[in-house]
């Protein structure tokens, strides 16, 4: 990557030794540790973190134990999974796009899974398995149709146009949901619960049907690290560097779908977690892909689960869904990037 | 086309713009009558017309004119006011996306209402109150929000009204999801902006409140004019631009605020209806009156078919506004 750093001096800048990377990749991690344990240790039923450990390493059968490992494990392990698909599937949209606005959530693509998923209830195909695979449909359909729309005509795919494409799209899709959803009364209540973007009453089925796609996504994502470096230096320059943009393109939008679609399947949508995650990610690491994209995944994870705690404390004995406390989190961050002077391209 | 009444008094009248005015009240009419016939009982549109006159056996009088009138009179004057409010917005900024749809009023006004309905547990004027106050928070937030530098930019207003509109529909499905089931059923039924069930009690107040809105629009069409050639000519003209601008933004909010308040969010008709008023009537400026025409048209046609899919005309609306968007996107744009 020589020639890279040489073209990209904000890398000779903020460089930092690959020692210091590794170590804030350790210390990500013990964030994110720490975010698992509280995940585990609070909610309406608050548990002291010695019992959690203990639960967690001998079993037992008080009542403790049966909550943290019948309850709390999964929806931490479902949190974790959810955020790092998000987490990734963001950096994937922003370095692909070369928008530091990109966000699954606000680009249709988790309103393309959405969608697909309503027509799978409506259909009576509710299972977890079977909706997943909708929800790839629905999301690969809808950021194909936002990039398309986003980068046609002249001057490409600017932050604006590509956000104006996801409201579009989102426009259109939330009338076919609730043209089904309408038809029946059932089916609108589970949408409108579904809809909100939560971990909790997600049961250890749905994780199973995401986790491998979410795993294999995230794979694909590192695998095509070094063609998004030089992607970064725009089409031209990165086929002349003999990266194969066509490939890393293309790889990247099926890692973006495998991640967002299941993670919505599973959770519902979540907005801005992809958007802020990966500029906390760069902030701390530069702009090296591969490192962006690994303090994402650990970092949206470790998001996920403090966003779904917060909400669990905030209205105790009820809870904040996830979901609304992402976009009461992301939200700020979004408008502080837009009242910048000027919407750095990436 | 210039008329002459004597030496003392010329008018320059463009012929297309009135065309297409008389035009469009003749389909707003036409489509009128057809509405008034849809339905479980049809009728012909001579029987529609001959009862909307007093000339119809009592049966038909009745569906026609205090079952199916009034609901159509909701769209028509809801759709008016919507496209009339979208075109002052857009000529005021000089934007086909400065559209109260952009800038989060309808989800500010869904949140507003939603917290009245679920949790303060009110309705009636109650919930209108609280989506007034929705809507109108937000609009300002966002403006407000996109100020930097005395000045606010289109690509800010836009970008910041998006994220904004996403963190209230958040709220939006959160309040949903921990309201009660009843409550949840008639929220839906205000956030989706159906017509279904109107009477003239909901139609009067309507009509009343766009008798003294709409001829405000008369004055503000020749400020509008004045001001799309730029602050400094419109200056030069007479014109106080920075109270004509605060005073046009007022009659923009109150004539979306109204409407939303009557039937709840029925989106993108004021983005859309401008638009397409300003390619029938080839102007250069937004036509407002076949802008409040069209959106009428756009509200009236969204209802109907809405009837046959037993679908809230909300949820049309916001179909074909997103097509349209779309297609601004791709086709209008190119061309830079």
């Amino acid at each position: 990557m020589e020639l890279y750093t040489v073209m990209n001096p904000t890398v000779t800048r903020r460089r930092g030794t690959r020692l210091t990377r590794g170590a804030g990749l350790v210390i990500a991690a013990g964030v994110l540790a720490c975010a698992a344990l509280a995940s585990l240790a609070i909610g309406a039923r608050s548990i002291p973190p010695g019992d959690v450990v203990h639960a967690l390493l001998h079993g037992g059968s008080t009542p403790d134990d049966a909550i943290v490992r019948g309850l709390r494990v999964p929806r931490t392990l479902l949190g974790i999974a959810v955020g790092a698909a998000l987490g990734v599937g963001g950096a994937l949209m922003q370095a692909l796009t070369r928008n530091p606005l990109a966000d699954p959530g606000l680009l249709g693509v988790n309103a393309g899974a959405s969608t697909a998923v309503v027509v799978a209830l409506a259909l009576g195909l509710a299972g977890a398995a079977s909706s997943v695979w909708f929800a790839f449909a629905g999301a690969a359909i809808a950021s194909t149709a936002v990039y398309a729309i986003g980068s046609a005509g002249r001057g490409g795919a600017t932050p604006v146009r590509l956000a104006l494409a996801g409201v579009a799209i989102t426009a259109a899709l939330t009338a076919i949901i609730y043209g089904v959803a309408l038809t029946d009364q059932r089916l609108l209540q589970r949408y409108d619960f579904w809809a909100v973007g939560s971990l909790s009453g997600r049961d250890r089925t749905q994780l199973e049907a995401v986790a491998p796609f979410i795993a294999l996504g995230i794979v694909l994502a590192l695998a095509l690290a070094r063609g998004l470096n030089a992607l970064a230096l725009g089409d031209e320059a990165a086929r002349a560097l003999g990266a194969r943009v066509g490939r890393t393109r293309i790889g990247g939008a099926v890692a973006v779908t495998l991640l967002c679609g299941a993670a919505t399947a599973a959770a519902g949508p979540m907005y801005f977690l992809g958007l802020t995650v990966p500029h906390a990610a760069r902030a701390l690491c530069g702009p090296d892909q591969r490192w962006v994209l690994s303090y994402s995944a650990l970092l949206g994870a470790a998001l996920m689960l403090v966003a779904d705690v917060i909400g669990r404390v905030l209205v105790r004995p009820g809870e904040l869904q996830a979901g609304v406390m992402m976009a009461v989190i992301g939200t700020p961050l979004f408008i502080a990037l837009v009242r910048r002077k000027r919407i750095a391209a990436l | 086309m210039t008329v002459r009444l004597g030496n003392a008094v010329s008018l320059r009248v463009r012929a297309r713009p009135l065309v297409a005015a008389a035009g469009l009240t003749g389909a707003v009419l036409a489509l009128a009558v057809v509405a008034i016939g849809t339905g479980d009982f049809p009728l012909a549109p001579g029987t529609v017309v001959g009862a909307l006159l007093g000339a119809a056996d009592p049966g038909a009088e009745l569906i026609v004119r205090e079952l199916r009138a009034p609901r159509v009179a909701c769209a028509l004057l809801v759709g008016g006011a919507l496209g009339l409010s979208g075109a002052l917005f857009q000529s005021l900024t000089r934007n086909p996306l400065g559209s109260p749809d952009i800038v989060g009023f309808p989800q500010g006004a869904s949140v507003g209402a939603l917290i009245v309905i679920t949790i303060l547990g009110g309705s009636g004027a109650v919930v209108s109150a609280g989506a007034l106050a929705g809507g109108a928070v937000t609009a300002l937030a966002v403006y407000a929000l996109a100020f930097r530098h005395g000045g606010t930019s289109s690509y800010r207003i836009v970008l910041i009204g998006i994220a904004i509109s996403f963190l209230l529909l958040s709220i939006v499905q959160y309040l949903l999801a921990r309201a009660r089931i009843e409550d949840a059923q008639e929220a839906t039924r205000w956030l989706l902006g159906s017509l279904n069930g109107r009477t003239w009690e909901d139609a009067l107040p309507l009509a009343l409140a766009l008798a003294v809105l709409a001829p405000l629009a008369v004055p503000a069409a020749r400020v509008l004019r004045a001001l799309e050639l730029g602050d400094d000519a419109a200056h030069a003209l007479g014109v106080r631009v920075e109270r004509a601008r605060l005073a046009l933004v007022g009659l923009a909010v109150a004539l979306v605020s109204v409407a939303t308040v009557a039937v709840g969010p029925i989106g993108f008709v004021a983005l859309t209806a401008p638009q397409i008023a300003r390619r029938i009537a080839r102007t250069a400026g937004l036509p407002l009156v076949c802008a409040a025409l069209l959106g009428a048209a756009l509200t009236l046609a969204a209802d109907v078919v809405g009837q046959r899919l037993s679908l809230p005309a909300g949820v049309l609306t916001g179909a074909f506004g997103g097509l349209y968007l779309a297609w601004l996107l791709t086709w209008e744009w190119r061309r830079g």
